[in-house]
């Protein structure tokens, strides 16, 4: 997943040709004009460069002639300059597909373009029909050759991703349970100046790899016409196909190799030679993921006084509707009968008001405190376009990057908010009650929302979102809780343009006091 | 935690009038995940990094907020014996010795004991070699009985380069071998090492799979973790695993004086002053004649930091982790101005200047854990040089110094001056270098008066840990008193009533 521009017209961005272009347009703010000796000509060794606010982001950059020089790069997560191949090891139904999408959601919702390569996809378009397990018998020279084409168009496709589409990182999914086919990978790697990083899930236990079938075998395109006693059959034959040929990694013979061993569903695991900071905090969320099911439940806190008003963050208490919507929370979490529920709370007023109501225990993280914004904090839509037109149109335009001025971007909100999510994932039974654009980040993580998306999830006032994790993906059912309460949604207006009247601005702004 | 009174005044809004002080507020900034105490036994032959290990991490742990004390059993053994003769006191066959050294080990296990329930610890590192499953298990009886949680940490090294080295570093200067040439010393250390040999049993991949613990290979090129149970020893393995021992530098410093640091207005984002800009240059040159080779250089993503580093000519980071302490409604005021506006918050600030938080601002605490992944990445990396602010720099020298939460606020971060951290033996070693160019000072104390108030504490019935760093206890016999609001620093005058010309008594000068 890629955040491609919008397509309408973004003048502001955060590639350099296009700031270059948009420069001229553009009125800059006294404040960032930089004050400072000249630097007609001068070399980069005796004078530093001026700098200038990006006026999006929000972000210092060196400029030259009127115009941002290359982008200096921002702390992004994976500081790799070469990208990381990520190599899935193992048997059918040990849990591969499903860590390869799981990790691949993490990295891209924490700013690091990935995206997965299964090669059982490939050889589904390859070969249309699947007979039965003896497609993968070892000795079947047909397949085999088919295989092994499609391993490697998987591979072109990596490679395409990794230098064409910019991606930062590439999963590739396959068992590659033979050393001969690692080595081919490795090889591929080595030519294209990849890091390579292998995850192994080893796993003897029974019980888990006949959940596993279930769970995501049974609806596979591979066994859509047969019945489910005999699609067992036939995938256990498939797995005794490549256990014969299994050469697990071994902690002499590839001792110089990078990778991660998970054993017995993350009872146990082996790290060898972490090589940078991608891989550590790969490693770290891989140890901290599980499979227990569980529920999760995402809520904002009641209605506020502040949203009655519709003024945006501010730190205010609930109005009587909104102590309404605690109590039946009470009763709703009651109803759900959950065991060892644990309820988060941010630090603000209203989240911890809301929990008041509950009478559980509760815990308060000030990471799920609202986006902040800035100098237009407590101000509402019709306030903030009376004061701040130009910062007003440049939030439509990229509401994901869009940094309030003295305040933070939702870019800056899921940065914050990693710490929650891995907890998350930690734990089993969670309510969270947060805030709107919180509750869009947390929302977004579950269900692989992209960047454009994420700003405009729809995420109501007095209304459960209970998510349950289920094969590949999450389960999501809304549930509202009956006790009426304004709407603090602003859709994306039609004019984004900096020229563009007042009223067009607040078009989409929804009604309140 | 229902209807208890500091969470319903959190709940409504105070009557006008009515101070809630903010630092009463019991809550820190992210939940305490700990419940039962948490023992951290360290395993391993001599000269493995035990005590490395289990030092670095309690600096870690204490600086998050985690109250982490370290009990090295060698020190009960040094208090309790005359003086060190020689390595046949650990030879297997030695009863008298063994009689004192298992006595030396329960009393090391009382006094972890004594840390959980008397003062109020989370972490205790037992660090001792506890290579016999004989001794694993006195402490795992040791621990069900009390309900603490255990986690085993395993040095294994095999590489006798790394092994003597270490001896080098950090036995040859032990009390054990103050008299002795460096020879001998190795010597005696080495038969030592031989003595546990014989006796060694690893912690084992079958017999103790129902063990919680982390296998440390060879200095950290391969772990093998088992049973991770909860959310601090999670945090443990990370840490754990991204720490190394290559040697290198870091260098910390401010940005140049900047416009509104010239007025004595805190926070804010203005560029650099004249003299700032001359600093920026002189902290190039420096910087080239420390000819470090791969040297990060990391900034904020405030203009001050960033104008800094443009200066130096190389790339560099920008980390928005790395802003300075957000001042909240006090934002680019002058302290005669807080002191005008806000007397109320300028006093509470002074009275628990770690805690405190400014309205709709940020407090050091939370500035500690927005900068945990920061420390975690310098951790990982090799030679760095971090472009930060006042608070920051304070809050990360805090880290690599082991230093309270009483004396964090406090740490002298000078304008125009580079500290530069070298890990040496079992800590870090500091040198200041002021770059000569002249700016103003912007270091507040504490200021002067009379006698201290008395410190309100959070209630006892709140489900939370001491969410307070400090520095690792000093590892003696005696337990050290718990600062919980009896501080050996004067607080002077920081009562909420005092006169104007007390609080700004040390305001540094300014324009």
């Amino acid at each position: 997943m890629t955040y491609p521009l919008s397509s309408q017209s973004v003048q502001f961005s955060t590639t350099a040709s296009e700031d270059r272009k948009a420069y001229s347009a553009m009125v800059l703010p006294a404040a960032s004009r930089m004050m400072t000796s000249c630097e007609e000509d001068a070399p980069m060794e005796t004078s530093p460069r001026e700098l200038t606010q990006n006026p999006l982001r929000k972000i210092w950059m060196p400029y030259k002639n009127g115009l941002p020089e290359k982008h200096i790069s921002q702390r992004k997560v994976c500081m790799t300059n070469c990208p990381t191949l990520i190599v899935m090891v193992g048997l059918p139904a040990r849990g591969k597909t499903y860590i390869s999408k799981k990790l691949t959601r993490y990295l891209n919702w924490i700013g690091v373009p990935t995206k997965q390569f299964n090669v059982g996809q490939y050889r589904r378009e390859c070969v249309k029909i699947y007979r039965n397990f003896e497609f993968f018998r070892p000795d079947n020279e047909d397949a085999l050759k088919i295989r092994r084409q499609c391993a490697l168009t998987a591979l072109n496709d990596v490679r395409q991703y990794l230098e064409v589409e910019g991606g930062q990182v590439a999963v590739f999914d396959a068992t590659n349970t033979t050393r001969d086919r690692r080595s081919i990978i490795m090889k591929f790697a080595e030519q294209n100046e990849y890091k390579v990083f292998f995850v192994e899930s080893v796993c003897e236990d029974p019980n888990v790899i006949a959940e596993n079938i279930v769970q995501v075998k049974l609806g596979s395109p591979d066994y859509m016409d047969t019945n489910t006693e005999e699609a067992i059959q036939d995938f256990m034959k498939r797995i005794k196909c490549y256990e014969n040929s299994y050469q697990p990694l071994d902690e002499n013979i590839d001792r110089s190799l990078s990778y991660i061993k998970i054993m017995d569903v993350g009872r146990r695991y082996l790290v060898n030679r972490v090589q940078d900071h991608i891989q550590s905090r790969i490693v770290y969320y891989l140890m901290n993921i599980h499979i227990t099911p569980r529920s999760i439940y995402l809520c904002r806190h009641g209605e506020s006084e502040l949203n009655m008003k519709g003024c945006i963050g501010g730190d205010s208490g609930l109005t009587p509707r909104g102590k309404e919507f605690a109590e039946g929370l009470g009763r709703f979490m009651q109803e759900q009968n959950i065991k060892d529920l644990k309820v988060w709370t941010s630090q603000m007023r209203r989240t911890i008001q809301t929990a008041e109501a509950l009478s559980v225990p509760y815990e308060q993280w000030k990471a799920l405190n609202e986006i902040d914004a800035g100098v237009c904090e407590e101000m509402s839509y019709e306030e903030i376009q009376d004061h701040y037109p130009l910062e007003f149109a440049l939030r439509d335009q990229d509401k994901y990057r869009y940094r309030y001025p003295k305040g933070e971007s939702y870019e800056d909100l899921v940065q914050r908010l990693e710490p929650v999510i891995m907890e998350l994932e930690r734990q089993e039974n969670v309510l969270v009650v947060c805030h709107q654009a919180v509750m869009r980040c947390l929302l977004a993580y579950f269900l692989d929302k992209s960047a454009e998306e994420l700003p405009y999830l729809k995420c109501p006032l007095h209304t459960v979102l209970k998510l349950t994790p289920v094969a590949y993906g999450c389960k999501v059912e809304s549930i509202f809780l009956n006790v009426e309460a304004v709407n603090t949604h602003r859709d994306k207006p039609e004019n984004v343009n900096i020229s563009r009247l007042a009223e067009e601005a607040l078009l989409t702004v929804p009604a309140h006091q | 935690m229902n209807g208890t009174p500091i969470t319903q005044a959190m709940a409504e809004p105070p009557a006008s009038g009515e101070r809630v002080p903010r630092f009463q507020r019991p809550h820190a900034s992210v939940p305490q995940f700990c419940n039962s105490p948490t023992m951290i036994v360290m395993v391993g032959l001599p000269a493995r990094g035990k005590t490395y290990i289990s030092k670095k991490l309690t600096r870690y742990l204490n600086w998050i907020g985690v109250p982490t004390k370290v009990f090295n059993v060698g020190q009960y053994r040094r208090d309790a014996t005359r003086s060190y003769q020689n390595y046949e006191f650990f030879r297997p066959d030695n009863d008298e010795a063994m009689k004192i050294r298992k006595a030396c080990a329960l009393t090391a296990l009382k006094d972890v004991s004594a840390y959980f329930t008397q003062e109020q610890g989370q972490v205790a590192v037992f660090d001792a070699t506890n290579t016999t499953r004989d001794r694993r298990e006195v402490i795992l009886s040791f621990a069900k009985e009390n309900g603490y949680k255990v986690f085993f940490i395993e040095s294994i090294c095999d590489d006798p380069e790394i092994i003597e080295e270490n001896i080098k570093q950090v036995k040859l200067s032990s009390p054990d071998y103050i008299d002795c040439d460096k020879e001998e010393a190795v010597e005696d250390f080495l038969k030592r090492i031989e003595c546990y040999k014989v006796t060694y049993v690893p912690l084992d991949d079958v017999k103790d799979s129902h063990l919680s613990y982390i296998k440390i290979f060879n200095v950290g090129s391969r772990y093998l973790v088992n049973r991770v149970q909860d959310h601090i020893q999670s945090r443990i393995v990370y840490y754990l695993m991204n720490i190394h021992v290559t040697p290198r530098t870091i260098y910390l410093s401010r940005h140049g004086e900047s416009e509104l640091n010239l007025v004595g207005r805190i926070g804010g984002d203005s560029g650099l002053s004249p003299r700032g800009s001359t600093f920026a240059s002189s902290l190039g040159k420096y910087i080239k004649s420390q000819s470090i080779p791969n040297l990060k250089v990391w900034t904020s993503h405030m203009k001050r930091t960033i104008q800094t580093a443009e200066s130096l000519g190389v790339p560099y980071e920008q980390w928005k982790a790395l802003n300075e302490i957000d001042a909240g409604v006090c934002e680019e005021l002058t302290y005669e101005e807080i002191q005008a506006h806000h007397p109320e918050e300028f006093a509470l600030r002074d009275q628990d200047k770690y805690r405190y938080r400014y309205p709709k601002g940020e407090s050091y605490e939370d500035l500690v854990q927005r900068l945990e992944p920061v420390i975690m990445e310098l951790e990982r990396q090799e030679n760095v040089l971090v472009i930060c602010h006042q608070a920051v720099m304070r809050c990360l020298l805090a880290y690599f110094l082991d230093k309270s939460a009483e004396e964090l606020p406090y740490l002298k971060c000078p304008l125009h001056t580079v500290l530069k951290l070298t890990p040496v033996a079992y800590g870090c070693k500091v040198e200041s270098v002021f770059l000569n160019i002249e700016a103003v000072n912007t270091h507040r104390d504490r200021p002067a008066g009379e006698e201290p108030p008395c410190v309100i504490l959070p209630p006892a019935l709140y489900r939370r840990s001491r969410a307070q760093p400090m520095a690792s206890p000093t590892p003696t016999r005696a337990p050290r008193l718990q600062d919980l609001g009896v501080t050996t620093l004067s607080l002077e005058n920081v009562d909420i009533n005092r006169e104007e010309q007390d609080a700004l008594t040390t305001v540094p000068e300014h324009f």
